[in-house]
């Protein structure tokens, strides 16, 4: 007789209770392939676990955030975030597509300029910038987004020095109606200190006041706050047209836009609830579009958008290590990737799916990493089939800030393979090896004989 | 380790305990251990019968055997009176 395939015998009390319309959802459906590339394939070249790109689906997340906004604006360009995603290949997927760059460092700058993005595309903002930066981002020509007094200040000293007139906007924060309002970034606009540093700026004439940027917050579920946004930055470029006499260039509206994952707490899931690429275009067009600019005037409007484009195209790979039963009868299961790798999972409630055939039946569990850290927890509940050791998984929507937020702590990095458009894995980073890790360190050589 | 006598056991898998108001559900595998255990199979005959009919290894069914047993005890679904 042939035998038959195993699986592991499990009971489930029913509870009865209070039911919601939306039911209860198990995530049962295996994932046996990503774009072609078969799970057990990948994990088996690459090792698990394993980051896992989709091309096809950063190239169509990305187009349909262009045509949301191309649609309803004339002039409109996306600057990738590259704290969101700065590995080199994922960058240049974006470049091909015609994204600029948005860099929050010195680090990240010259990233943009080595994957071959021209200095005048690279909008640089955040509240670091070395002189060193400063220097290079103004002989470049880059738009440099000014923080604060003390940085518009170096960069009028630099100026003089250079001599050069460097291309610049203020970072502007606003009450927007939402909380919590961001407020350490830029210079506030209630306050009339945005109004200030414009005056500044214009009068002492060292430098070319070519952009407005603000960037309300991040994963904002309110499309209407980038509206009022939209209005107040307006306001100040229509001040300043009627005082200096100056259009500007260009409106950033910074990033911020939801992507599909679940947050913590969330009664809906992310995918029922986050609004569209359309609903934030419908807001910020709409009051641009309904300003007194002229349509020869209206400015450039620019969009770093990271989390919302590159989210879903992520996907992590892991094996089960073990199962076991926790003191209050629930089940827990121990993946082979924790915390360290996937930061996310502090505030989302990731998908996750088995990557194998199972039956339809379910059980509750906790989902841990393989850290001796009792915070190292991916799921604290999860309806999933009965996976026994040695089973993969496939966790969703894990695209944005995990492989630039990633800890080397007590593991190391896994590999990150990007599936092309034809279905082919590529390896985009190497996994870290001890021989690298320990490059990195300098024992003292009088550490270095001891008895035991 | 005895399926209580008042456990009502359906085809699908449905399980009810009139003692305690509980209902559970359990796949086709726990179905054939609860009706074994309920035919009185000893630990050893139940081992034969599943390592026999599915893909697994002896370590594998003792392993989960144990924790399946364990969560029919706690939810009063078996005694360990003989």
């Amino acid at each position: 007789m042939e035998k038959i395939r195993y699986e592991r015998p499990v009971i489930k009390k029913l509870n009865t209770g209070v039911m919601n319309k939306y039911g209860t959802r198990t995530e049962y459906t295996p994932v046996t392939n990503i774009d072609g590339a078969r799970v057990k394939d990948l994990i088996s070249e690459f090792g698990s676990p394993l980051f896992v790109m989709s091309e096809q689906t950063i190239r169509k997340t990305y187009k349909d955030a262009v045509r949301a906004f191309t649609t309803r604006y004339p002039k409109v360009q996306f600057a990738w975030s590259y704290k969101t995603h700065y590995n080199n290949a994922i960058c240049s997927v974006f470049h091909q597509e015609g994204s600029w760059s948005e860099v929050v460092s010195g680090f990240e700058y010259n990233k943009a300029l080595l994957n071959g993005v021209p200095g005048n595309k690279i909008i640089f903002n955040g509240p670091d910038k070395t002189d060193d930066d400063l220097i290079l981002a103004i002989n470049n020509e880059s738009m440099i987004h000014i923080d604060h007094l003390d940085e518009l200040y170096r960069i009028i000293e630099l100026t003089d020095e250079l001599k050069k007139r460097p291309k610049v906007a203020i970072r502007v924060n606003m009450d927007t109606g939402v909380y919590p309002m961001w407020d350490r970034f830029g210079f506030n606009y209630e306050s009339g200190q945005a109004w200030d540093a414009i005056n500044k700026i214009i009068l002492t004439n060292k430098m070319d006041l070519i952009g407005l940027h603000t960037h309300i917050g991040t994963f904002m579920l309110t499309p209407s706050a980038y509206a009022v946004a939209a209005t107040k930055l307006l306001d100040l470029a229509f001040h300043i047209k009627s005082k200096f006499g100056k259009n500007i260039t260009y409106i950033d509206m910074g990033g911020g836009f939801a992507s599909r994952n679940t947050l913590k707490g969330s009664y809906l899931m992310g995918a029922d609830s986050v609004p569209t690429f359309d609903d934030y275009a419908e807001a910020i067009c709409s009051a641009l579009l309904n300003s007194e600019y002229s349509k020869e005037d209206l400015p450039l409007l620019i969009l770093e958008s990271g989390r919302s484009l590159v989210d879903e195209a992520g996907f992590l790979l892991g094996t089960v290590l073990a199962n076991k039963r926790l003191s209050d009868g629930r089940k827990a299961t121990i993946m082979d990737f924790g915390v360290n790798i996937l930061f996310t999972s502090f505030w989302y409630e990731h998908k996750i799916s088995p990557a194998q055939e199972f039956s339809h039946y379910t059980e509750d569990s906790v989902i841990y990493g393989p850290l001796c850290m009792n915070i190292d927890v991916i799921r604290e509940n999860i309806t999933l089939p009965p996976m026994k050791k040695g089973d993969n998984v496939v966790v969703h929507t894990v695209g944005a800030y995990n492989m630039t937020q990633w800890m080397q702590f007590i593991a190391m990095r896994p590999n990150i393979v990007m599936i092309d458009m034809d279905g082919k894995p590529h390896l985009i980073r190497k996994k870290e090896t001890l021989e690298y890790m320990n490059s990195l360190e300098i024992t003292p050589e009088y550490l270095k004989d001891f008895k035991l | 380790m005895k399926i209580k006598k008042n456990v009502a056991i359906s085809e699908s898998g449905f399980i009810f305990n009139p003692t305690t108001g509980d209902s559970f559900s359990t796949n086709p595998i726990g179905l054939e251990i609860i009706r074994m255990l309920k035919d009185d199979k000893s630990k050893d005959e139940i081992r034969k019968s599943i390592l026999s009919k599915y893909i697994t290894d002896e370590s594998t069914f003792e392993k989960d055997y144990y924790d399946f047993v364990m969560m029919l005890q706690t939810n009063q679904v078996a005694d360990d009176s003989e």
